[in-house]
Order: C-alpha cells, then sequence, then structure tokens
C-alpha cells in the first residue's frame, strides 16, 4: 500500500484564491466606503490646523449644541431602556393577545422616515396641530423647543433597546423565571436578581447603540427643532448650519468630535466584551 | 389523605390537556405520573406548582385549599427537565436562592445560609463545587443542583418533571436509586413525572397511568404488573419491557 498524498481539507473552507478575493474585497470595502470617509472628517476639521479646530468648538453656539445634545441623550436613553425593557419583558415572557401586534408597533420608527417621525409631533403639539391651541393658552412650547426634541429623538431610538432584547430573552426562555417563582421569589425580585443580570450585556449593546443613534440623529429633530442657533440645534443640525455657511472647518471639526463619540462608544463595547468574556459566555445558553 | 386532586381539567386554546383528572396521595408517598408525551401530566405536576391554572376543579394539600396559595408562597420544590439553573450565578448562589429571596423578617442570616448551603451541597454529593458556574457542570451534577436548589427552601412537595429525561441511561439509573433513597430519608412527599415506564415502576409508590389527559389506572407497581385495568395501560407497560436489552424483540433476533 502506498501512502497517497491526501490532502486534508476543511470541507468547509474554499480555494485560496478565493479566500483572498473575498478577503481582499471586503476591506477594500469597509477602507473605501466607511474608513475612507471618516479619515476625511478628520483631516479637514485639521484643515486649519489645531488651533482652528479647537477656536471652531470653544464658540458658544457649538458648545451650547453639544450641551443639547447631551442633555436629549441623558433624558431620551434611560427612558427608552426602561420603555425597551418593560416592552422585550411583557413580549418574552408572558402571553397575551394583540402580542404581535405590539411587537410590530415596537418596529414603526425603523420603517418609518425620520422626517414623518418629526412630523407626527409637529401634527400634535405644533400651533396648528390637535393640542397646539390648549398649549399656547397654558404657555407649554413642545415644538421649537427640548421637548419636542427630546421626544422626536425617543420615537426614532425606540426600536434599539427592546430589538435587542426581545430574541434574547426568548431564546433564553421561562424556565429560570419560572425557578425563581417556585422557589419563592416575588416578580420584582424575579426580575431583579433573574432576569435582568442574563440580559445585561444585550441591554448594555442595545442602549449603546440608542445612544449612538440619540446623539446622530437628524430627519426627525430637523423637523422639530426649529433650528434656533445657540438654542435648539443639536451637534448634527449646528453641522448642517455651519456646513451651508461656508464655515467648512468648523463643520467639519464638530462633525469629528460627533464621530469620536460614535467611536468611544464602539471601543467602550469591545473593551466590555473583551474584559468580561468569560460571563457572557456563561450567561448564554449551556 | 394529604394531597387531593379533585376533578381539575384544563384547556390550551382549545385543545383540552386534563380532561377532569381526580387523585389522592397520603404523606410521604412517592406518586409517579407516568404517561406518553401529550397525556397531561406535566400540565398536572404544573398546577400543583402553581406555573399553571386549572379551569376546574379543586386541589386540597393539607386541608389547605391549594389553588387559591400563589406559586411563590406554595413552598412547593420543583425540579424542571432542562433544571433550570441561574446560569449567572454559581452552584452556591443557585442553592442559597430560595433563601436569600425571602422578605428580611424571615431571612436566615449568612452564616446561618451558608452553613445550609454547604450541608445541601454534602446532601447531593457536591461539596466543593459551590464556586463552580452551572455551564462547567455535568448533566447529572447540574439535576443534583438543581434538586438541592429545590431543598433549600423546605419544599412541603417535592415536584420533578421528567428530572432524568435529559440524561444518559447510566447516569439515570444512579440518580434513580439514589433519589428515592433521598426521598425516603428525608420524608418527603414527591410527584415524578415520567414517560418512562421502568423509571417510573422502579421507584414509585403509587403509579398514576395517564393518557390523553385522563387518569387510566392508579396502583401500586406489583398491581400495575399484574392487573393493567385498561388495554391502553396493558400495552403501554408492555411496550417498554420489549426495549429492555434482556428482552429482545423478534425482529432484532432475525437480524
Amino acid at each position: 500500500m502506498s501512502t497517497a498524498a491526501f490532502v486534508y481539507r476543511n470541507p468547509t473552507q474554499e480555494s485560496r484564491a478565493t479566500r483572498l478575493a473575498l478577503t481582499v474585497l471586503a476591506i477594500g470595502f469597509v477602507g473605501l466606503f466607511l474608513l475612507l470617509p471618516l479619515m476625511s472628517v478628520f483631516a479637514n476639521a485639521l484643515a486649519n490646523g489645531i488651533s482652528g479646530a479647537s477656536a471652531a468648538l470653544s464658540n458658544s453656539d457649538t458648545l451650547s449644541s453639544v450641551r443639547l445634545t447631551l442633555i436629549v441623550a441623558a433624558i431620551a436613553v434611560p427612558c427608552n431602556m426602561a420603555f425597551g425593557v418593560a416592552a422585550a419583558w411583557v413580549i418574552a415572557k408572558f402571553d397575551f393577545r394583540g402580542k404581535s401586534i405590539l411587537s410590530t408597533l415596537i418596529d414603526i420608527p425603523f420603517s418609518v422616515s425620520p422626517v414623518v417621525s418629526g412630523l407626527v409631533y409637529v401634527l400634535m403639539f405644533g400651533l396648528q396641530g390637535w393640542l397646539g391651541p390648549w398649549l399656547r393658552d397654558h404657555d407649554i412650547r413642545i415644538i421649537f423647543a427640548l421637548p419636542g426634541i427630546v421626544l422626536a429623538t425617543m420615537f426614532v431610538t425606540f426600536p434599539f433597546v427592546a430589538r435587542e432584547l426581545v430574541p434574547l430573552m426568548i431564546d433564553q426562555g421561562r424556565d429560570e423565571e419560572e425557578a425563581a417563582v417556585s422557589l419563592g421569589a416575588s416578580g420584582f425580585k424575579t426580575f431583579l436578581f433573574v432576569t435582568l443580570p442574563n440580559v445585561k450585556w444585550g441591554l448594555l449593546y442595545g442602549v449603546l447603540l440608542c445612544n449612538a443613534r440619540a446623539m446622530g440623529e437628524f430627519g426627525a429633530v430637523s423637523v422639530v427643532s426649529g433650528h434656533i442657533r445657540g438654542l435648539t440645534n443639536t451637534m448634527p443640525l449646528h453641522i448642517e448650519v455651519l456646513y451651508n455657511d461656508y464655515s467648512y472647518a468648523a463643520a467639519f471639526a464638530v462633525a469629528s468630535l460627533l464621530a469620536m463619540l460614535a467611536l468611544v462608544t464602539l471601543v467602550l463595547k469591545s473593551f466590555l466584551e473583551w474584559r468580561f468574556a468569560d460571563e457572557i459566555a456563561a450567561t448564554h445558553r449551556h | 389523605m394529604s394531597l387531593m386532586i379533585d376533578c381539575v381539567a384544563k384547556k390550551f386554546e382549545r385543545y383540552p390537556a386534563l380532561r377532569g383528572v381526580s387523585l389522592e396521595v397520603s404523606k410521604g408517598a412517592f406518586l409517579a405520573l407516568l404517561g406518553p408525551s401529550g397525556s397531561g401530566k406535566t400540565t398536572l405536576l404544573r398546577i400543583l406548582g402553581g406555573l399553571e391554572f386549572a379551569d376546574l376543579g379543586q386541589i386540597t394539600f393539607e386541608n389547605q385549599d391549594w389553588l387559591s396559595i400563589p406559586a411563590r408562597e406554595r413552598r412547593a420544590g420543583f425540579v424542571f427537565q432542562h433544571y433550570a439553573l441561574f446560569r449567572h450565578m454559581t452552584v452556591a448562589s443557585n442553592v442559597a436562592f430560595g433563601l436569600e429571596v425571602r422578605p428580611r423578617r424571615t431571612r436566615p442570616s449568612r452564616a446561618e445560609i451558608r452553613r445550609r448551603v454547604d450541608e445541601l451541597l454534602t446532601l447531593v454529593q457536591l461539596e466543593g463545587y459551590g464556586d463552580r458556574y452551572p455551564s462547567r457542570l455535568s448533566g447529572g451534577q447540574r439535576q443534583r443542583v438543581a434538586l438541592a436548589r429545590a431543598l433549600a427552601i423546605e419544599p412541603r412537595l417535592l415536584l420533578l418533571d421528567e428530572p432524568f429525561g435529559a440524561l444518559d441511561a447510566k447516569v439515570r439509573k444512579e440518580l434513580r436509586v439514589w433519589l428515592r433513597a433521598l426521598h425516603n430519608r428525608l420524608g418527603l412527599t414527591s410527584i415524578f413525572v415520567t414517560h418512562d415506564q421502568e423509571e417510573a415502576l422502579d421507584m414509585a409508590d403509587i403509579v398514576a397511568v395517564m393518557n390523553d389527559g385522563k387518569i387510566e389506572q392508579i396502583g401500586t407497581p406489583d398491581e400495575l404488573r399484574h392487573a393493567p385495568a385498561t388495554p391502553f395501560v396493558a400495552d403501554f407497560l408492555n411496550s417498554g419491557r420489549s426495549q429492555t436489552p434482556d428482552r429482545p424483540r423478534l425482529s432484532v433476533v432475525n437480524l
């Protein structure tokens, strides 16, 4: 018997050329369409040197737009976190009539154009809207003010947390909750000690995505904000204003600040995944 | 009689899972609910544990209206087929859970809880495993943790839903003997759901054979073996025996 020159190959592995082509394609695509534009944002921001960029960032209108964006995110993200967890909990752990309708409703903000989302609030709270006259009589400002911007942001970012948690919670099933109840835990303690710890990584991921979108939302906020400089302009809106004013360097400086927030979010997520890898593995289905 | 189940019925959507089941269990008994899948045995067990609700009927346990007590106040230790261990907690925290979630007034001290956990882990032969996570244990070990967790609340009733269903045959046999001995030692009243006739006849004092949401026959393993009341019982018990390796089927011999 001669020893034939067998080439052991992983049955799911493609030839070297195919692998190389696919890798180049993927890296090339990511580089060309994601990395290059991002780098050009930073490059343009520094067109007038670091002093130019820092001068643009310390402008009072710019600072107020940063402050507004942070305030909006600080209100909208915790609210959506609470709503998202509640929605995911009822959908995954309970049976009731209209469950599939609720599940579909949660996706509305993903399927509706952000401009429409903004218009909805103008139609409701604007001067010509349903509640407009009543609000004006009671001196309550929603449109062209902080409440409107927060509402529009919350609408657009609503699905992020729920969408992240629903499949995870469904996959984990109800066994552990049933065990907790049979051991004497109240509904609240079951949620706090069993349900929540099991989904905390999914929750964190959902919150990070929700936050990134809340800070970056343009369309819906643009409709309800009124673009009042230094007052109702969030960072994305302020970038547009600067750009239309031909203040390119300033626009790109604020844009790179916004992009940096997104990058920090991603780095944070990767760091947490790396730091707690063991625990994440343990909370997946055994 | 300590546990009395009277005409319990339950429908899912429009499909009846239980069609009026009545049963009496004396204190300290080991009862097996035996039947094919879909016979309603697990539904009955879950109703006893308060995880499912009966549409009709009554259950009395130690002179209390059992169905009016919420699940978390029943102190019915429930052991699940797929263990249902809290995967983000260590073995010790899993076992301690039932004590930790008690209201402050009735919660034992931390030292007392630790002592009880050690005691229970010794009882289920898992000393020294307290710091491990469930994902690092074998199936048999996980099920013993689940049992220790259920025993921690000093259950008035132990409910076991196919507890050995996910284990291999050898471990299953060992645990069977061990669980029965434990039941005797602790003086528990246990109800055990299984579709394995050999397991039921081997372990239980009383076996209730269920089919299609009804009880076909209740009796001791001997009674069932020698005097099956219905053709279904005779057939069901027989089909199990022919699968055991010491009585090969003719078709197998012909090969």
